[in-house]
């Protein structure tokens, strides 16, 4: 992380076209991706692997959701809640998605302060976004006592096939805690704009190196993804 | 090839990078225990794995007694043999030769061959390392526990897995198995990361891609596979956790035991085959790799001669990792599969039969009309090509369907397994190591000692997997505690049986001469200077050996040219490190 403000990459000679440009321009000299933090680099390649996690519980999911002989439960029911004497399906579900898309709203406008180097904005809107995030653990609190209450379990439900409680409370809970993880470390980094350390590169207790702004592109980075990963959760497990 | 050497007239670019504050140990314990530094956590790494593979090494042994001795050793039960299997295989696959390659190896090459300080984020790379012994601590704990360690075989198939009548499958042997594993994942993608980004992101300059030693493509190209594996493995084994605590049933089926309905249903079994396959698979590569990409160095630097085809051993390498992503089925012939699927994944495996082979093609035409110097490494380099080509022609009967049917459950399998991914990887950690010792320690390893380690492991090897071949040929089973009568088992085969054990009981002896080699030679052996070898390789050019923290003294080195410049017509010396400059040798070399 200590590079961040280095463009100055040269390119000597002019590229190769086609194929051997593109393999030029991989196995380049010193780095990779120019002009790309060491943090920024790790925390992509981070997601790439998570990607295949996550990618593997929606899978297994499937599988189990299309080879089971008894009836899936239907979500849009099971998700449904009363409100004001109105049955509205999946409307806890919907107002949960609305909270954690406009959680990397605020994100994504933190990364733009945080670059300007305001340090006041950026902490605020980063302190925001773990709000947001902390609501939305708050609804899954909600949502799992809710359906724990109705009876279901990872071993069985009133409705059909027992794969649908144990596919619920895994995939929904290692997503959960994805986000519980991100905002505790949105809270990390919130405190340390907000003391200014990047403005002062105080060094790091266990590293002792310089942060400086990029970490909180870096922490967008994972809230975007764990976003990105909700949208995928709520059309394969919920609207299916 | 030829652009690669044509590279060295063209000038070097400016650093990219400022050059990186290091954590500065200030005590004993930041030093030598909790340190950040790529090296000390590397041979932190390599000590522990090769602590726990001497475990699995005597579980080999006593599973040999048995086998070749059935019913002379009354104190292994069925039970306690099944146990012996799953943990010995556990063990050498994942623990000591992932954990070697990647950890111990990789901590300690990677920034000493591409020229960098240390890894990019030593914190998190120490994180790794502890976390993996934590993991190898819960899988010793195991055999401690009520019901002792799980007996479902390495590849923990369920349902027997998590059944009353497989050892520790009601009791608390596969739970902590699953709990080590997942572990092992947290710890080793802590580190993995580190190995990527380090190799990406922070080369010294000169250092292209297209220069970097094979060692550090193998590990690299193995450690961006192990992030993409490890992730099935992950899942794999957090569901069956929940299946086995919580009573889910992802991957059991409606079954009766002991005449009782259990409570699972609806699960499949066949879901966990493609989950673990999809990591076991690639988990081949992720060892085979890093000892592809470590042999070539070894082949190159004590042949003196310049690898043949860097680049397309380069591009076999990354071939081999892409191919084996769509191979896994391969191991689920038996499990019963639509014949298409047969076919494809036959196809697959076949196809891989190509990057190897150019691989192996290049390392003998490496060795063609080169000076070949017959070290302890050189000769582990030998020995893993003779042993690699052979357990890589049975990979070909086994990967055909109609072949695989048959012999699936054998000993044929057992045979084909050890060549390719136990001797052959495991000759080339030891070739690695009596090449690296010199610049770990500054002290030589006992060469009669070496050579003595070499013979008896190399042709003990052979005599334990050769005729196990024959015996599985023969339908002697796999994982049987005992076959006891059988009419189609000649009683040639049980005379093998024992041979074999003997040969087993000698090998793994002959290992304590290793590790006696190892520790009197770091206070007795020869002090070996800094390039003992001769090899261009940078970690060969650092200002001191060991190398100090920080590696490189004031400067980072810069890099003139590919690692491969042996016996260079015109050259002073018979090896031009990568480090120095162009025309440093044209202008002594016309004395020549």
């Amino acid at each position: 992380m200590a590079e961040t403000a280095l463009t100055n990459t040269v390119v000597p000679h002019p590229r190769p076209p086609g194929w051997q440009g593109i393999v030029a321009d991989w196995s380049s000299d010193q780095r990779a991706f120019k002009n790309v933090p060491w943090g920024k680099a790790m925390m992509w390649i981070f997601l790439l692997s998570d990607t295949f996690i996550f990618g593997c519980f929606l899978l297994a999911y499937m599988t189990a959701r299309m080879s089971t002989t008894v009836p899936w439960p239907n979500p849009s029911e099971v998700f449904a809640l009363e409100i004001a004497g109105h049955h509205i399906p999946l409307i806890l579900i919907a107002i949960m998605t609305f909270v954690l898309i406009s959680s990397s709203g605020t994100m994504a406008m933190a990364v733009n302060f945080g670059y300007r180097r305001d340090r006041v904005k950026t902490a605020i809107l980063m302190l925001v976004t773990a709000v947001l995030g902390a609501a939305f653990v708050g609804m899954q609190a909600f949502e799992w006592t809710k359906l724990i209450m109705e009876g279901v379990r990872p071993w069985e439900n009133p409705w059909g096939a027992a794969q649908f409680g144990s596919s619920f409370f895994m995939i929904t809970g290692f997503h959960g805690t994805h986000v519980t993880f991100g905002v505790i470390f949105l809270i990390i980094i919130a405190r340390k704009v907000w003391r200014g350390d990047f403005d002062h590169g105080r060094r790091g207790f266990f590293t002792s190196r310089r942060g400086n702004y990029e970490v909180v592109e870096i922490m967008g980075l994972y809230w975007h993804f764990v976003d990105l990963v909700w949208v995928f959760i709520f059309a394969f497990f919920y609207l299916w | 090839m030829v652009d690669v050497l044509s590279d060295t007239n063209t000038g070097i670019t400016p650093a990219e990078v400022v050059d990186v504050e290091l954590y500065h140990p200030k005590s004993w314990w930041t030093t030598y225990i909790f340190s950040q530094d790529a090296k000390v956590i590397a041979i932190q790494y390599a000590l522990t794995a090769m602590a726990i593979g001497m475990v699995a090494l005597v579980l080999s042994w006593l599973m040999r007694l048995q086998l070749g001795f059935p019913g002379t050793f009354s104190f292994i039960d069925p039970s306690q043999y099944l146990q012996f299997i799953t943990m010995h295989g556990m063990i050498m696959v994942i623990y000591l030769l992932t954990a070697l390659f990647l950890g111990g190896f990789g901590n300690y090459l990677i920034p000493l061959m591409v020229g960098a300080r240390d890894m990019v984020f030593p914190y998190v790379n120490m994180l790794s390392y502890w976390i993996y012994l934590l993991a190898v601590v819960v899988l010793v704990a195991t055999f401690f526990v009520p019901g002792g360690p799980t007996g479902a075989g390495w590849t923990l198939y369920p349902p027997q897995a998590i059944l009353s009548g497989t050892p520790g499958g009601n009791e608390w042997g596969i739970i902590l198995m699953l709990a080590s594993l997942i572990l092992f994942i947290i710890g080793f993608t802590m580190g993995g990361l580190n190995y990527v980004v380090t190799v990406l992101q922070a080369r010294t300059r000169g250092m292209t891609l297209m220069r970097m030693p094979l060692t550090v493509w193998g590990i690299f190209t193995a450690t961006v596979m192990a992030l993409l594996a490890f992730p099935a493995l992950f899942v794999a084994a957090v569901m069956m956790l929940l299946d086995r605590a919580l009573g889910t049933s992802f991957f059991m089926p409606t079954l009766q035991e002991m005449g009782q309905l259990m409570k699972y249903g609806g699960g499949s079994p066949l879901l966990f085959q493609h989950l673990f396959w999809f990591f076991g698979h690639p988990e081949v590569y992720i060892v085979a790799l890093p000892a592809f990409g470590i042999v070539s160095d070894l082949i190159s630097t004590h042949a003196r001669k310049n690898i043949f085809g860097y680049r397309m051993m380069v591009w076999a390498i990354v071939a081999i990792g892409a191919l084996s992503f769509v191979v896994w089925a391969h191991h689920m012939y038996v499990s019963g599969m639509h014949p298409q699927f047969g076919f494809f994944f036959a196809t697959t495996t076949l196809i891989i039969a190509i990057p190897t082979a150019i691989k192996v093609y290049n390392w003998v035409l490496t060795l063609w009309r080169g000076d070949i110097h017959l070290t302890v490494p050189m000769l582990f380099a030998l020995a893993f090509i003779v042993t690699f080509v052979n357990g890589g022609l049975t990979g070909l009967f086994l990967g055909n369907v109609v072949v695989d049917v048959p012999l699936s459950d054998t000993m044929f399998v057992v045979a084909h397994f050890h060549m390719v991914m136990g001797v052959a990887p495991i000759m080339v950690v030891f070739g690695a190591i009596y090449h690296w010792y010199p610049k770990i320690t500054g002290r030589m390893l006992n060469d009669g000692l070496g050579k003595f380690h070499f013979w008896v492991t190399f042709l003990g090897a052979y005599a334990v997997f050769f005729p196990m071949h024959y015996v599985g040929l023969q339908g002697m089973p796999r994982r049987y505690h005992d076959i006891g009568e059988t009419s189609f088992i000649p009683a040639s085969a049980h005379d093998l049986n024992a041979f074999i054990s003997v040969a087993a009981l000698i090998v793994g002896a002959a290992q304590l001469v290793f590790v006696f080699n190892l520790a009197w030679s770091l206070f007795k052996g020869k002090e070996a200077g800094g390039n003992p070898w001769g090899a261009t390789t940078l970690e060969w050019q650092t200002p001191q050996t060991p190398p100090a923290h920080g590696n490189w003294g004031k400067e980072l080195p810069i890099v003139y040219r590919w690692a491969y410049d042996y016996s260079v017509p015109g050259a002073p010396r018979d090896f031009v490190p990568q480090n120095e400059p162009p025309g440093g040798f044209a202008v002594q070399g016309a004395r020549a």
